[in-house]
């Protein structure tokens, strides 16, 4: 490989374009799959069992949903603002794909004699062996996230419908309350890494043999962000935006077609993203026994993760009966909040005597 | 403290549900898997005969007079000797709500319900049942049951000597 762009070698770009293509596929296929895993687990909790028909055990159920949305008809409301009807699902799918982007899935590989970080926004430095990632990707990832709700605002603001409205106000309301509390959970842990690289966060908790994971160091933490993400992707109990029993279908009661399965997929590559982000902070990312000398084993065991906080996701939906609004915020403002302030307090002072 | 019992709840919550996963699901795959129902299933209703071969049924009209959803319908016709019949019997099937009051009423068991519950049509006028579809060639439920033995048409015996008849009281004793 002699030919070089920009001073980068050709190999880069086609590593580049095949972690592209992985991580997207890798997100797109989880989340069809996710919708079915869903429907099955939570049928098993009701002892049902969901989906049977289509397929082997209703296996082919994400593509008949899919092919059904794609030729229903498409609606749109003649009261409704149609350009921004039309643009927010995409406002909605298109961060939830993006935050992916810096979440490293697995460690160094080796392929034809070129190295390659499985991390899609990564670069390394052949001379030294040291991987460059993208510095403030915690941020990166918490902005995104929150562009992901401009898109439910805009939907329920368009549609001109008073509950697709209530759902979107709703929306808005629970991300600023819960971001805050998500946003300071991180903060410990940036106390203790010292850096906002998720790749060095990740490599920062590979001691123990991969087991030095941010959760036994800070559980209050991790189980605050987790709690807080679920929230700001609104998953039950804090499924208010779209609560069913009062809003009919909240921010996209008047959606139809694919624009409705546009939001449903990102409310899924939501939960893939906020599980990842979650094994990447406190679960110890790709890290696990061996991991270092099997690179292709850490993608295991970082696919394994997600995939348990994902199952685990679908419990807490099958167990816990949604929350009343007012119950919400206070939960957010006066339990969870004052909690992420002391944590990050008691954090400081343990690591001033420690250090 | 009320904190500590709610977490507890809430941990207990999660274990009921993992616990509900690894049950056994009750769902019946239906076409597949069929369920067996009980001999007293109350389902499709069929006229019986007894056991010489003859129709039980004397067109009384008391199912036809139980029946609440008056779905049932005939007309009675009476043969040379005496012994009524039905000219035509006609049950509507879109209409029974499968109570089960038509079997109690009738007096010579004629009419009795059977488990068989897969009653579905294409055309809703197929499920109007007529005396044909209607009529089994076997008893039914009770299979030595004979209503001409007992009462009716046929019965030449004196007071008493019908089958599982007692003797006429002796109003002129004073023994019980």
């Amino acid at each position: 490989m002699g030919i070089e762009i920009l001073g980068l070698p050709m190999m880069y770009y086609i590593a580049m374009v095949a972690k592209v293509l992985v991580a997207f596929l890798f997100v797109l296929l989880t989340v069809a799959y996710a919708t079915y895993a869903e429907r099955k687990i939570i049928g098993h909790m009701q002892v049902r069992l969901g989906p049977m028909r289509t397929g082997w055990h209703g296996l082919l159920q994400p593509i008949a949903d899919g092919l059904k949305l794609f030729f229903k008809e498409e609606i749109i409301p003649s009261q409704a603002s149609t350009f921004a009807f039309l643009i927010a699902p995409v406002i909605a799918l298109v961060p939830a794909f993006m935050t992916f982007a810096v979440i490293p899935f697995g460690g160094v590989i080796e392929v034809a004699g070129y190295k390659i970080p499985l991390q899609v926004a990564s670069y390394i430095d052949v001379a030294s062996g040291k991987v460059y990632d993208v510095n403030v990707g915690v941020l990166y990832i918490l902005a995104m996230s929150s562009l992901g709700v401009y898109g439910i605002v805009l939907a329920g603001w368009a549609s001109n419908s008073k509950y697709s409205l209530m759902g979107g106000l709703r929306a808005s309301a629970q991300l600023i309350s819960y971001e805050l509390s998500a946003g300071l959970a991180i903060v410990s842990v940036f106390m203790l890494s010292q850096t906002l690289s998720l790749n060095e966060i990740v490599n920062q908790q590979s001691s123990f043999n991969g087991l030095g994971w941010y959760i036994f160091k800070q559980p209050l933490a991790a189980f605050l962000f987790f709690i807080c993400s679920i929230a700001e992707i609104n998953r039950t109990p804090f499924d208010l935006p779209e609560a069913e029993t009062e809003l009919v279908s909240g921010f996209c009661t008047e959606y139809s077609s694919m624009k409705y399965a546009m939001f449903f997929m990102a409310e899924y590559a939501n939960m893939i993203t906020v599980c990842a982000l979650t094994t990447t902070l406190f679960l110890g990312g790709w890290n696990g026994p061996f991991a270092t000398v099997f690179p292709l084993l850490g993608l295991v065991y970082f696919v394994a993760k997600v995939y348990f906080l994902i199952f685990f996701c679908m419990w807490i939906r099958a167990t816990l009966p949604r929350y009343r609004y007012d119950q919400l915020m206070h939960l957010g403002w006066k339990v969870l909040l004052p909690i992420s302030l002391v944590n990050i307090v008691v954090t400081g002072i343990i690591g001033y005597f420690i250090k | 403290m009320p904190l500590i019992s709610d977490i507890k709840a809430i941990i207990a919550g999660f274990g009921v549900t993992l616990h509900h996963m690894l049950r056994r699901p009750v769902t019946i795959q239906y076409p597949e898997e069929k369920r067996v129902p009980y001999p007293r299933f109350r389902a499709r209703i069929v006229l019986t005969r007894d056991p010489d071969g003859g129709e039980r049924c004397v067109a009384c009209y008391l199912c036809s007079a139980a029946c609440p959803v008056d779905c049932i319908s005939m007309q009675a016709a009476e043969r040379d000797d005496g012994r009524r019949y039905a000219a035509w019997f006609r049950i509507n099937f879109s209409r029974c709500i499968f109570c089960g009051l038509c079997a109690e009423a009738c007096p010579t068991l004629a009419i009795q319900m059977t488990p068989d519950y897969e009653i579905c049509k294409r055309d809703i006028m197929d499920l109007v049942y007529e005396k044909e579809d209607l009529l089994i060639d076997g008893c039914g439920k009770d299979n030595s049951y004979n209503f001409y033995h007992h009462a009716g048409i046929g019965v030449t015996q004196p007071r008493g000597a019908g089958l599982e008849e007692r003797l006429p009281v002796d109003v002129r004793s004073l023994l019980p």
